[in-house]
Formats: structure tokens, sequence, C-alpha cells
């Protein structure tokens, strides 16, 4: 403000930088490239102790004994528990109570924990828990299907009272979701094709390279104060305080650094046993996971048996869509209902399909219990229906992005659950854009000096110098759900509070967003920028003195805290300019009249005058504001039908796949993996390409890599490490070209659209797809190893 | 036992250290310095990755009593260490024919955006500085161990092509990138360097 009172006008170039839709860079960035970043696994506290959890050997037994007087004689060792030491025998679990925090007479799976051990150094807690003599009485294992359903199956959670028992058609069926829209076997009798697929769906790890940690340090009024690496604050809260025995309030919760989710941290850990430890021991006691452990430590990707049929008229109209989609939940229910929400809710893909009849099913079995993995039963249903498309292009002798085209959703077009898809929805267009990208060029391997062995498949293993190598290309498309669907209340919590500080106006963000890696906290920067011009935005860390922000999984912090820092920066402006009109109203009369912004530090007119700066308006004042913020509802599913508005938003994504096979050897080369997606508006560009980069390379990663395999005899997990999990490195990943589209959704902040998980759905098919180019094989699972190129599986 | 090694540049003392403790450990839990990470504990992940008397190792496969009297870079020391080679103390490096990015092409994507916690003036390393620019960062649990891998790397082959970032950097996993960025930053690193920036 001129010293006379008098307006002067915005100088150009005065908005506040670092707002929406800028690259701003990471604020954690530094801290992380010098190692001061404090992840879970690096907090250290005087007088700490380490826990260890004793796992079972064995998938399914009865517990006939423990014997811990060993390991509590160790020197060193100052507390052993079992179930036998809780203060409770309330469970634990996401949606379902399910899952006892130590076995309680049966171990379900290989993995389970029995007991738990604190010591005064790692490896006196690990050679303790090794003295802890566990006696089994070994059960026969559910495994699949026909074991968890055969009439004298053992039933693995005997006495069920969750919301879904009463309408599953067996006890070892966590939950079953049919969709029935239209009339399928009449559709199918115009049908000029029918195509018919039996598919699998490997075991897909998270594979987060922080392991799970925490610390627990008990606190002087019988509470605890936790930091741990997590994905929701306040669901761990909700698990963990009743099976203390203590009131929410007496379970305090920071997070600290995330070493990646994906997820995996959406389930409890090791939170419940670091606590029992901390409040047993007296003293604080840390807990990390080493890599093996990480393997059991966690839920998985559900795998899946996946049967579909699909018709076709002749000119590339598709009549109807069958599918039975089985996934395998394991042990316990996590997030499996949800998971079979999914999957069958978006079991049709993005395309136009009137007449659907559809079921999706989770067991329960003694393999590893499954959960959240980015995708969220959507990428196994992506898997197979794309591959449906390429089946039925073929029967129909069309270009298979032409006829993926016919049949694309639009605007307007209704899901199988007969809820409208009203926003954009480009299917077809990003099909386009990637199939529009030049190619890579052929013999990308030779130069003016000879062949580079690694760019072919085998690399630096110089298993081939072009011979036997064949190109192939495919496509895929998806479509993925944002936020929490079927009627969930999925709100959010932002605390936003502006004061002025050495005479500059400041802003502090504090939610419980779990930051793991994603860039929440630096859009929750860029928001406030945006909204209040304030340069100087402070993020304080996510805990529990503020509400909820709902979990970072389902694309949909952006949208959903992203939407409450947005709503509250809203209702501060408020509050300033109201403050304004009080102390400077009767200087200007564009205070009553004008529709006012902050910008710069001002507070300005939309016309571009300036009333005043933001700091004489505060003045001494602080103004905060702590607010829920929710997205529109949902509706659950109808339990018969599978009718029902579910879900909040779509998310599409498309890829185009070159790889190169080795058609002697089964070994293949991605080549390049294009990606087109459509973010609705890309808050922050830099962190949406790492989104979709990421995400599609985890898709790679389930194509030609990674599958925990669990043996079918035993139910025991055959490969938990590094060395036997194979996740693709920076030699496997190939050029990843993306194509950002910002069509608006006009029911989101800003127009956004959830980013991370589309990029993994298609990914993976296309993948798959470009295989079946090269080699003409009809590789129905995945991932597709060597031995299934070769003939040799 | 009694280990005596110098870490970025200071000699260090780590008692009553028990024989199976790895570098690691020592690194990490005796002497306060948690920036090498523990993702796999297999050397399988490269995200402990540090320099031992010069070459780059997983310190999780290294036993504390190997790097008795021996010098030790992790990626706390990382900026003073690359400091000191460009001031002309440690050097070794060769040019090698592998026609690595130019400048104008390796900063394309370049972040529009500042922040004054990222970096500006804070006496970053090229690479570091590079990693926060290109968004080769996002949870950073592999960021400590492919920081000191590609400054080796560059420090051996200022001028790499693609194909040498990928080989040199293939024994680290990032989960959350995709490598893009990745190598988007190595490329700027590089690019600088060769272009005196």
């Amino acid at each position: 403000m001129a010293a006379d009172g008098a307006p002067t006008r915005l100088a150009q170039g005065t908005r506040t930088k670092g707002g929406i839709g800028e690259s701003t860079l990471r604020p954690d960035g530094t801290l992380k490239v010098t190692g001061e970043f404090a992840y879970a696994s690096d907090m250290w506290h005087e007088d700490m102790l380490w826990g260890q959890i004793l796992r079972s050997t064995v998938a399914h037994a009865e517990i006939v004994s423990i014997d811990t007087s060993e390991a509590l004689a160790q020197a060193g060792v100052y507390a052993v528990m079992t179930y036998d030491d809780l203060p409770t025998d309330v469970r634990h679990g996401l949606e379902i109570q399910d899952t006892p925090v130590l076995a309680h007479g049966r171990v379900r799976h290989h993995g389970e924990p029995v007991a738990v051990v604190a010591a005064d150094h790692p490896e006196t807690a690990r050679r303790a828990a090794a003295k802890i003599k566990v006696e089994y009485r070994e059960l026969p294992v559910v495994t699949d299907e026909a074991s968890a359903t055969a009439p004298d199956a053992i039933v693995v959670h005997e006495n069920r009272t969750d919301h879904h028992a009463a309408h599953v058609p067996h006890p070892n069926i966590v939950h079953r979701q049919p969709i029935v829209r239209g009339d399928a076997d009449g559709a199918a009798r115009r049908a000029d094709v029918l195509v018919t697929g039996d598919y699998f769906f490997g075991m897909q790890d998270q594979a987060f390279l922080g392991p799970e940690s925490g610390l627990a340090v008990p606190a002087e009024d019988g509470g605890v104060d936790l930091y741990i690496a997590t994905q929701w604050l306040h669901a761990d809260l909700r698990q963990i305080a009743p099976v203390l025995g203590l009131p929410e309030e007496k379970v305090r919760m920071t997070l600290s650094g995330v070493g990646g989710a994906f997820g995996g941290r959406e389930d409890l850990s090791m939170q419940i046993h670091a606590c029992l430890l901390a409040l047993r021991t007296g003293k604080p006691v840390k807990i990390v996971y080493n890599r093996f452990e990480s393997f059991f430590g966690h839920v998985h990707r559900h795998p899946a048996r996946l049967h579909y049929e699909h018709g076709a008229t002749r000119d590339g109209k598709l009549t109807h869509m069958k599918c039975r989609i089985v996934l395998d939940g394991g042990a316990y229910a996590s997030s499996s209902p949800a998971v079979v929400g999914n999957a069958a809710s978006l079991s049709a893909g993005p395309y136009v399909i009137d007449d659907v009849d559809i079921e999706a099913l989770a067991l329960y079995s003694n393999n590893p219990p499954c959960g959240a993995m980015r995708g969220f039963g959507a990428v196994q249903a992506c898997f197979a229906y794309e591959a449906q498309m390429d089946k039925l292009a073929k029967e129909l002798g069309m270009d298979p992005v032409e006829f993926r085209g016919i049949n694309a959703m639009e605007q307007g077009t209704i899901m199988p659950t007969g809820q409208p898809v009203d926003s954009q929805a480009p299917v077809a267009e990003l099909l386009r854009r990637v199939k529009a990208r030049p190619m890579p060029p052929e013999r990308q391997w030779e130069s003016s000096e000879g062949t580079d062995v690694r760019q072919l498949p085998g690399g630096l293993s110089n298993t081939t110098h072009g011979e036997g190598v064949v190109r192939g290309v495919g496509y895929a498309v998806g479509i993925k759900n944002v936020g929490f669907s079927e009627g969930f209340d999925d709100y959010s919590t932002a605390k936003v509070r502006v004061e002025v500080v050495g005479g500059e106006p400041v802003a502090t963000v504090h939610t419980a967003m779990a930051e793991v890696g994603q860039g929440g906290v630096t859009v929750h920067a860029q928001i406030v920028r945006t909204e209040l011009g304030v340069g100087q935005v402070t993020i304080q860390p996510a805990d529990t003195r503020v509400g909820s922000a709902g979990s970072t999984s389902a694309s949909r912090q952006t949208y959903v805290t992203g939407g409450a820092v947005k709503n509250a920066c809203e209702l501060v402006r408020e509050k300033i300019l109201d403050l304004g009109r009080r102390r400077f109203g009767t200087h200007h009369p564009a205070w009553a009249t004008a529709e006012l912004l902050l910008e710069g530090g001002k507070v300005v007119t939309d016309g571009g005058e300036v009333l005043a700066d933001l700091a004489d308006v505060l003045g001494d004042e602080a103004i905060e504001v702590e607010e829920e913020w929710r997205h529109r509802p949902t509706e659950p599913f109808d339990r018969r039908t599978g009718q029902g508005n579910g879900h909040v938003q779509y998310s599409f994504a498309a890829h185009r796949a070159v790889v190169e096979v080795d058609t002697e050897l089964g070994l293949v080369k991605v080549v390049e993996l294009a990606c087109a997606q459509d973010v609705g508006k890309a808050l922050n560009p830099l962190s949406v390409l790492g989104q979709i980069q990421g995400g599609t390379v985890q898709g790679l990663g389930i194509a030609v890599m990674e599958e925990i395999v669990v043996d079918p005899e035993t139910a025991k997990v055959k490969n938990p490490s590094f060395t036997d999990y194979l996740l693709p490195t920076i030699l496997d990943t190939p050029t990843i070209p993306v194509d950002v589209l910002e069509l608006a959704d006009d029911h989101a902040p800003y127009g956004l659209r959830g980013v991370g998980e589309a990029p993994t759905l298609s990914s993976t098919p296309a993948v798959l797809a470009a295989i079946r180019d090269a080699t003409g094989l009809a590789l129905d699972r995945t991932p597709v190893r060597p031995e299934h190129l070769t003939g040799t599986a | 036992m009694r280990v005596n090694f110098t870490v970025n540049g200071r000699p260090q003392e780590a008692d009553d250290v028990w024989e199976g403790e790895s570098l690691l450990y020592v690194l990490r839990e005796r002497l306060g310095l948690p920036g090498s990470k523990n993702a796999c504990e297999q050397g399988e992940c490269g995200s402990c990755t540090v320099r031992l008397d010069g070459v780059p190792v997983c310190a999780c496969l290294v036993a504390a009593g190997q790097v008795q009297g021996r010098e030790v870079v992790t990626v706390e020391g990382l900026a003073d260490f690359a400091r000191e080679r460009a001031e002309g103390r440690a050097t070794g490096a060769r040019e090698t024919g592998g026609g690595g990015t130019p400048l104008d092409r390796a900063g394309r994507w370049q972040a529009t955006g500042h922040d004054s916690q990222a970096g500006e003036g804070t006496g970053l390393s090229p690479v570091q500085q590079a990693f926060i620019e290109a968004g080769a960062v996002q949870c950073g649990f592999c960021t400590p161990g492919l920081l000191v891998a590609a400054d080796e790397m560059l420090e051996r082959a200022p001028n790499p092509s693609d194909a040498d970032i990928r080989e040199a950097l293939s024994g680290n996993l990032c989960r959350c990138t995709g490598y893009e960025k990745i190598l988007d930053a190595v490329r700027l690193a590089a690019a600088r360097r060769s272009e005196g920036v």
C-alpha cells in the first residue's frame, strides 16, 4: 500500500512463485541427498532396546507349546512376550478384525508372529528369538479355491461374525461381489466372434526399500509415543490402542521418514509389537525388519485366477463380457473386501459393454496374507481384459488399437455398476497418442563401434549379438478408481495457519498425511502459495495431534488432503479478508465491492489493485483453521447386482511397449515403454512424471520378473529375498516417454485426477502383448519367465 | 573389539564392536551416521553403498573389522569429498568415448519452481544438486547409495553414455522413480561438469 493509502497496481511478476502447476522442488530434497533425512529405521533413543519378532516356520498348525525360558535367560534380554502376556485379546485388521497380534493357539500362514523379544543389541534379540521353542502340530493347508471350498475343507477362520460372513457361499470366502447388468447370455447370441481365456496373475511384493521400522517410547502417563513409517496414522491408531488396552489419546503417533509404501504399509506390521515391549520393559524399543522378514511382515498383491469371455460383432463392437475373478487373500482379510469390489467393478475395463455378468471373490487360505498394492484389484483385471482385447482384435483381423478405439468408453458411458462416467475419459485419445509416437530404431544395439550387448536381451551376459532376437509391439489401456469407494467416508483434515514472523507473512500446514515419497508435502506448500499468496510455507510433521488425513493410497492424497488444504486456505483467506475489511475497509471502496485475492503477500482486487500488505492486515494476529474436507459421497454396491455409484473418480493411462525377445533363451529386453495419461491438472509436473514412470516400472516388474513363489504343498514362501525375488534394475528398465494430458475434472480440486496407480495397470499387459507379438505365444500368466518362452516350463 | 578407521576425512574409533557387525551397522548405530541405508542387508540393493579406499562397496557386506585403518566416504561426506576433488586434491578421472548428453538436452525437463529448502546455497555436490533438481528423489531411501555410486562413476567416466550410466548404477535398486529421473540427474551432473557450469 502506498503511504497515502491510495491503491497501487500489483507489478507484473509479483505473483507468488512456487504455486500449483510449477515443478517446485521437494522441501525434503536436501535432507534426502545429504543422508540427514530421518527414516523410521534411523531413529535412536538413549537406553533404547531392540525388538525382534519370532515368526512361524510352518503355514498352518496348532501351537502345542511355547517355551521361552532359554530366551529369557540369555544375557541382554529384557523381555519375551507371547499371546499369554498380552494386555487384551483384541485382534486388529483394516476392515475385519481377524488378525491376532501374536498367534493364539494356531498359526495360519508362514511367517505369522508368535513371540516378541526385547534385548540390548539386535543380534542378541535375534539369537534369543531363535532359542524360543515352539512345538507345532501341523494342519492341512488351504492353498487355492479347490482346497478352500472342498466339502471337507478346513475353515481358516471359524465362527466369523464380520459383515460379509452372512453373504458368502463358504466361510473360506472373505467377500464375493457379483455385478449383473443387461443380459449377457442374450447379447452373446449377437456375437460373431467369441473369445475366452483363463489367466493367472502372480503374487507381487511392494518391495519398498525402507524396511518396516519404528520406535516406541513409553510415557509417564502409562501411554506410549510411537514414531513410525506408515500410510495412515489414524487407521493405525484405531487398531493399536484397543489391542494395548489404552484409550487413543494415550497412543501418540508421529510419522517418521517413510522409505516407500505402495500399499504395503496400509496394514500394521511392527507397531503393536514395539509398543507392547516398550510398555513391558519401560524402555524405548526400536524394531527394524531385515529384508527377509519384510517379505513376511506385510501383505502382498493378491495373486488371481481370472476367467473371461467376450463377444464382438464382425464390425468390432463388443457384445458382452462374462468374467470370474478369484483372488487369493491369504490367511487374514486385510483389505481383501475392497480389492474384490475394485476387481469386480473395474473388470470390464475402459470399454463400453452394456451386457455383463461378473463375479469376483477373495479366498481365505494359508498362503501369505494379501491386501493393498498400487492398482488394488484393478491391476489383475486389466492384465486379463487387455489380453482378451488383443485376442478379439486378432480374431476379427483388426488392428488392436483400432479395435479398442471402437469400444473405448468416453464421458457418459455407463459402468457395469450402472454408474455414469461423469467427467472426461479420453481412452481412445491416450491410445492414439502412444501409437503415434515414433518407434525406437531397429537393431538399436548396433552402432559404429559395433555391438553393445548391454542393449540386447541378456545384456552383459553376452548371450546374443542379435541372433534369434525378435521385436514385438503391444498396447494396453486401463481404468482405475481414485479415492476410497463403496460409501466409505473418505475425508481428510488440514490445519492451516498464517501469521507474521519477522515482518513477513508465513504459513504453516499441519496434516496427518503420510508422505511416503509421492511429494504430497511439495504440493501442500504449492496450494498454500496459490491460495494465500504466501511464499514462505512450513509443513509440520504429520502426527495424530491433527485430524485424520486418510490413507496415502488409492491415488487419493493430492485430491483429498490436497482438497482439505485448499479448503482450509479458503477459510483462512475469508478470515484474513474479514480482518482486512475491519481494519482497512474505510480506506478503499474495493474492500466492500471487489472480488479480493491474496497474491504476492498482498490483498489485491481481481483487477490487480493492491489494497494492503498481508502483514499489515494480520498485524499480531494469527489466523488458523482446522477443517475436515470430503469429496462427493459414494454408495455401496448392491450385494446381488453390484449396482451403485461406488466410485468417486476414474483415472486412465495407456502404454505402448516395444520389446526384443531372444527366442532361443527366452530372455526379454523391454526397449521402450511409452505412456500417455490424463491427470486432469498436473499440480507438480515433475512429480507427476515421477509417479507415471515409477508406476510403469512396477508394472514392468510383474510382467517379466517379480513373483513371490509359494510352495503349493506347504504354503511356504520360497523366495523371501532380493536375491530370489527379482526387481527391475536400471538395466532392466527402458526409456519411458510420457505424454501428460490435462483434461479437468470439474468435480475435483483444480480439476486434478489421481495419478499414482493408473500407470501400473496398463504397463503389464502392454509388455505381455509385445512379447506375444514377438513370439506368437499365448502367454496367459504373468510374470513371464524364460521357461514360458522356450517351452521348458 | 575396537575398530579405528577414517570416515569422511575424520578419524573414528568404535568400541565394543561385535565381530559379526557390518560396517553398515557401525556407521549407523555406533557412529551416528545413518545416511547409508539398510534396505536389504544382503548386498542386492546398493542403498548402503560407500567408498572404501575409493572403491564403492555395499557396507552391509563389509565386516566392521575389515575397515581397520582404512578410509570410508559416506553420503554424509560426499559434498566435502566432491569439493576436495574439484580443488584437485583427488583426481583419477579419465575421459571415455561414451558420448554423453549435452547440457541443453540434459536440462530439457528443468524444473522451473523454486523452494528455499531445496538445496540452494547449501554446498551440495553437483550430483546431489542434480538429483534434487531432476526429480530423482522420491522416498529417497535409495538416494544415498545411488549418489555415492553415481559420483564415483562420474569420477571415472565424466562423459558417460546412457548405457554407461545404466551399467554403473545397475547395483542400486530404486522402487519409486522408474530410474528415468535418475538418468536425467546423472546426465545433468555430467553435462554441467563437462561444460564447466
